[in-house]
């Protein structure tokens, strides 16, 4: 199973955010959104991943996009798991059926029954700008995805932080 | 994954800058993981001596961590008072009872100009140089804490003493890999 690749038509879903409350990637049309599969709730890379794009809303939101976490874990999982962290991002439930986003987006990975460490950034068209597989036991970090944003089509910010040494 | 804010003068350093081997750390003040990092470096300092240069720059995950960005700042706050190390070492001596209290006990202990401090965290001043720091790791590639850099190389492995002396010494017997240094051309795009 493949990553789509830059390029690709982003597929769309409807995923469950919260016990009672469903999102989908059509309602964020015009807007990059950043989708970060994972492979579980409460194991620790996650934990570190998550916590770094939740502390980077601000940097998303210079962007416009959207970050959503999604793995194969359910609702209430997601709702214990991210209250417990603090996260303020979306955790989305590809829970039923189990991680067929993943295999849309090429992801799943059969043997484990969860999805690959991966990332998507979406442009405001609704196709794939970027994509990124981590290998499982790695954290990608966030450096990727705002490389990425930088580069959307139509986005006048190209800031990196310069070079400049000591005295900044 | 390399550094790309060199390391320097406005940096927070123990040691010579022109040590041969430089040990970047990006930690958080509330971190359990830096907490016991804390003390593998203070070891790793000990064994190489001079021989050795430990720069600290901030990462505070401040949602998951609800006291790591004000002991950031209060770092910051003492290190403009040049108390920045006893600041340091105070705030991860004490890491259990992390809070604005720790802060101003430390901040009196210290023989700080108390109010001068008060002002710096209640507006922020240090708000800024610490937010610099969290995006220069982030754009590092800093994906947690504590993140390791060896002369401007990411370190992954485990932060324990054994594993990050093996990594020192590695750069200690290669001299010439340096690749944090300012006027290198930066290569990392």
């Amino acid at each position: 199973m493949e990553a789509l690749k830059a390029g690709a038509q982003a597929p769309d879903f409807k995923l469950p955010s919260t016990p009672d409350q469903e999102v989908s990637l059509a309602e964020f049309s015009g807007r990059p959104v950043v989708l970060a599969f994972y492979p579980a709730d409460w194991s620790p890379v996650c934990t570190d991943q998550l916590a770094l794009y939740s502390e980077l809303g601000d940097e998303f939101k210079k962007y416009g996009a959207a970050v959503l976490g999604i793995s194969v874990d359910g609702a209430w999982c997601h709702a214990a798991f991210a209250k417990d962290r603090g996260y303020r991002i979306p955790l989305l439930a590809d829970f039923e059926p189990k991680g067929e986003v993943a295999r849309r987006y090429g992801v799943y990975r059969e043997d484990d029954g969860v999805s690959e460490r991966a990332l998507f950034v979406i442009d405001r068209d609704g196709k794939v700008h970027w994509s990124y597989v981590s290998p499982m036991g790695v954290n990608p970090g966030a450096d990727g995805i705002l490389q990425a944003l930088e580069t959307l089509p139509g986005e006048k910010r190209q800031e990196r932080p310069k070079k400049t040494g000591a005295g900044a | 994954m390399s550094l790309i804010i060199p390391v320097g003068e406005d940096d927070h350093f123990q040691g010579s800058l022109d040590a041969p081997a430089i040990l970047v750390e990006y930690g958080d003040y509330q971190c359990p993981n830096c907490g016991a990092a804390y003390h593998v470096v203070k070891a790793l300092q000990e064994r190489f001596k001079d021989d050795l240069c430990f720069v600290f720059r901030n990462m505070p995950l401040t949602q998951t961590h609800r006291h790591a960005q004000l002991a950031a700042e209060g770092a910051e706050a003492a290190a403009a008072q040049d108390k920045f190390w006893e600041m340091h070492d105070g705030l991860y001596e004490n890491q259990a009872n992390l809070g604005p209290g720790l802060l101003e006990r430390l901040a009196r202990a210290l023989d700080l100009n108390i109010e001068r401090f008060e002002e710096d965290l209640a507006a922020h001043h240090f708000h800024g140089r610490v937010r610099r720091d969290f995006m220069g790791g982030v754009r590092s590639g800093v994906n947690g804490t504590p993140t390791f850099f060896i002369n401007g190389e990411r370190y992954n492995g485990y932060a324990d003493e054994e594993e990050l002396a093996v990594a020192i010494e590695q750069v200690l017997n290669h001299p010439g890999s340096r690749k944090d240094s300012a006027d290198r051309p930066h290569t990392r795009r």
